[in-house]
């Protein structure tokens, strides 16, 4: 099962992912016809063989994110190249033509939404192939590896999606996503309505895959177990701000951004010690300027009048930036 | 808040909910998806229903409910609420059991209010109504009852319309509505599962703090372990459509007795950071589907020829514990607590729910 054969070797399947960004956004901002800024001075990459988590909540313009990627969201500010290419320069006909070849996939949220109902399995996972031009005969032999690489059975081609599980049909849209060989897939919410097992089931899938295709995967979630297990790195983001960005096990365990922080301990679970200072976390603090710069301040129990000044992401170690005026010394109020 | 006494309340020592032998069909009695699902909640319990999609979790909890689905039926069984057999009412009687003696809250709150109306009025005619009092009192009664559950300014949330407020504000106001009457029970059907992580958390915690003040019995109906960990003092695990295992949290997650809650724990997000991927071999069996033996053997990592030959009962396994698994005795299954051991021993390979990958 290879699909590698027609195009550069992908990246060695080793989990290390290779040097240049595949992704990579700069000083990003979004608005939305005359209203305030969506998203706003975002630096992002996301390197080929690597999954980037994106975690915020409803609002966060997380969704706004990966949409801006695949030219779906109007940027105002800034750059988005994808493997070389400025995405937000192309107009017109290079752009359609961009989103024809399929290099960079959006998988969106709602699979039973987002696929047609008419459609049997081998058309929804063939449309994309369609729409680039591939001829029929190879169309049919890509759906069909296409299906295999993500664990669906063949008896599934006739099927609509009403005749789907959640999980099988969370899969056809994988399928549908990787069927024209992207270097970038956008996954927005991909497990957010599956049980546990099935949840598991796509995750490892995109972890596959990224290995295997030489993918680079951006997952959104608002799920941070969803992300803990599958991400590589994370990026945390709040009223359209990046607060936190950085390897995934650092950002959960260690957060640098009391929003971060605040995330991480409210996650349910069996481990009550996660919960530690989370009574501290939700309290905002009395000191909080009423015209602070910083989007969490209103919220933030260590808020004061440094935070009138907006807070730009600072290096905090290796591949880690925290947009907080009092990182990391508001760490030492939780263990008191 | 002062409210009047319920009909028939529940004697200390009786409980809230019994479900008794509940059987339910679907598609016009034509399948039975729940088959002899017995449990209690008693007052200031919190039970947590836990299964995956097609357990038969939410037909257990329509049922208790009175909202069936087209086609759904209740074929045998009992379901008492105090001493009032639910199973027996009529549409009419209903009506004065639902909001007042068993309030319920669902996953998409905004689909349940009148977008037309605000949300205090939605709160408050029902009070108005039903206790008789001046419009006056019931926006007092309906202002309480926001500040109640949670909601920052809640004289001004009061006049709001639903589309003015965000998913975890109306599931609080969801809630308010649902306690409005002093329930006896409140059932939250997977009522955080669509919200963000911190508001989860938040509202999570308004039920186990409406429990303990109101003397609350709760029902949580969830796919997520995690979620009734944090809340739920006993669990009872449905495997298609039967209930495998019925328990204190603590026990039964730190020690499981039935090999598919040893699965689903093993899958669950329970807090572990990088923890592997694991997965639940199979698929659950089609509804209607039936075999002698143990519905879930063919999934199973420990079934032998004996569990498919014959029925399978449910057997106490000490300390209030149920379980339906003949090798439960001699199996020692992995709980939460054991796994981070197991992954520090690097050994996960010789467990037999790891017997299954991705297909390739």
């Amino acid at each position: 099962m290879t699909l590698t054969t027609d195009r550069p070797a992908a990246p060695p399947a080793t989990g290390r992912p290779t040097e240049e960004p595949l992704l990579r956004i700069r000083g990003l901002g979004v608005s939305y016809g005359t209203g305030a800024r969506v998203l706003d001075g975002i630096d992002l990459d996301a390197r080929a063989g690597e999954i980037l988590g994106v975690i915020g909540e409803t609002g966060s313009g997380k969704t706004t994110l990966a949409r801006a990627v695949v030219g779906l969201a109007p940027v105002t500010t800034g750059r988005i190249t994808v493997d070389g290419t400025d995405r937000t320069a192309l107009r017109g006909r290079a752009l359609r033509e961009a989103r024809r070849a399929g290099a960079v996939q959006y998988m969106f949220q709602d699979p039973l939404r987002s696929l047609d109902p008419d459609l049997a399995v081998r058309h929804l996972i063939g449309e994309p192939l369609a729409v680039a031009g591939i001829p029929a005969d190879v169309r049919a032999e890509r759906v069909l590896t296409a299906l295999d690489l993500t664990g669906l059975d063949r008896a599934l081609l006739d099927r609509t999606p009403g005749r789907l599980s959640g999980g099988q049909r969370q899969r056809v849209a994988l399928a549908r996503a990787i069927v024209t060989r992207p270097r970038l897939l956008l996954a927005d919410e991909p497990v957010s309505a599956l049980d546990a097992s099935n949840r598991n089931h796509v995750l490892r899938l995109l972890d596959r895959l990224r290995h295997e295709l030489g993918l680079a995967v951006v997952v959104i979630s608002h799920d941070l177990d969803s992300l803990a297990g599958v991400a590589d790195r994370i990026a945390v983001l709040y009223r359209g701000r990046l607060v936190e960005q950085g390897p995934a096990e650092a950002v959960l365990t260690r957060p640098l951004h009391p929003y971060s922080a605040l995330l991480a301990a409210s996650a349910p679970g069996l481990d009550r010690t996660r919960r530690a200072g989370l009574a501290l976390l939700r309290t905002p603090s009395p000191a909080a300027p009423a015209d602070a710069a910083c989007v969490f301040a209103h919220r933030c129990p260590f808020a004061d009048a440094d935070c009138r000044e907006l807070p730009q992401p600072q290096p905090r170690g290796a591949d880690r930036t925290a947009a907080c005026h009092h990182a990391p010394a508001w760490r030492e109020h939780l263990s008191r | 808040m002062a409210s009047p006494p319920s009909d028939h309340p529940a004697p200390a020592d009786r409980p809230v909910l019994t479900v008794d032998g509940l059987h339910v069909t679907v598609g016009h009695g034509r399948t039975e998806a729940v088959r002899d699902v017995s449990f209690t909640v008693r007052r200031g319990e919190a039970l947590g229903l836990v299964g995956e999609s097609g357990s038969g979790k939410t037909l257990t909890c329509r049922s208790v409910l009175g909202l069936p689905a087209p086609g759904v039926r209740v074929s045998a069984g009992r379901i008492d609420l105090g001493s009032t057999d639910l199973t027996a009412l009529t549409g009419r009687q209903w009506q004065q059991v639902r909001g007042s003696r068993l309030g319920a809250v669902f996953q998409d709150p905004g689909s349940y209010l009148n977008p037309a109306l605000t949300v205090g009025r939605q709160l408050g005619e029902p009070l108005r109504l039903r206790l008789g009092i001046s419009r006056a009192e019931a926006r007092r009664r309906a202002v309480d009852l926001f500040a109640a559950v949670g909601l920052r300014d809640p004289g001004a949330v009061h006049d709001r319309y639903p589309h003015e407020l965000s998913g975890g504000m109306l599931q609080r106001v969801l809630i308010a509505v649902a306690v409005s009457g002093d329930p006896e029970l409140l059932v939250a059907d997977e009522a955080t599962t669509a919200l963000d992580t911190v508001v989860q958390a938040e509202v999570l915690d308004l039920l186990d703090r409406l429990r303990t003040e109101r003397g609350l019995a709760l029902l949580l109906v969830t796919h997520d372990l995690a979620v009734v960990a944090e809340v739920c003092d006993r669990i009872v695990v449905l495997y298609a459509g039967q209930v495998v295992e019925d328990g204190p949290t603590a026990e039964v997650v730190t020690a499981p007795a039935h090999p598919y809650t040893e699965a689903l724990l093993r899958v669950a997000a329970t807090g572990d950071r990088r923890r592997g991927l694991a997965v639940i071999p199979g698929r659950p069996p089609e509804p209607g589907t039936t075999g002698p033996g143990c519905r879930f053997a063919d999934r199973c990592g420990y079934a032998t020829d004996a569990c498919t030959a014959g029925p399978v009962p449910l057997t106490p396994a000490g300390d209030g514990r149920l379980v339906r698994c003949l090798r439960a005795a001699e199996l020692a299954l992995h709980g939460a607590a054991d796994r981070d051991a197991d992954r520090a021993a690097d050994r996960p390979a010789d467990r037999p729910l790891d017997r299954t990958e991705v297909p390739a």
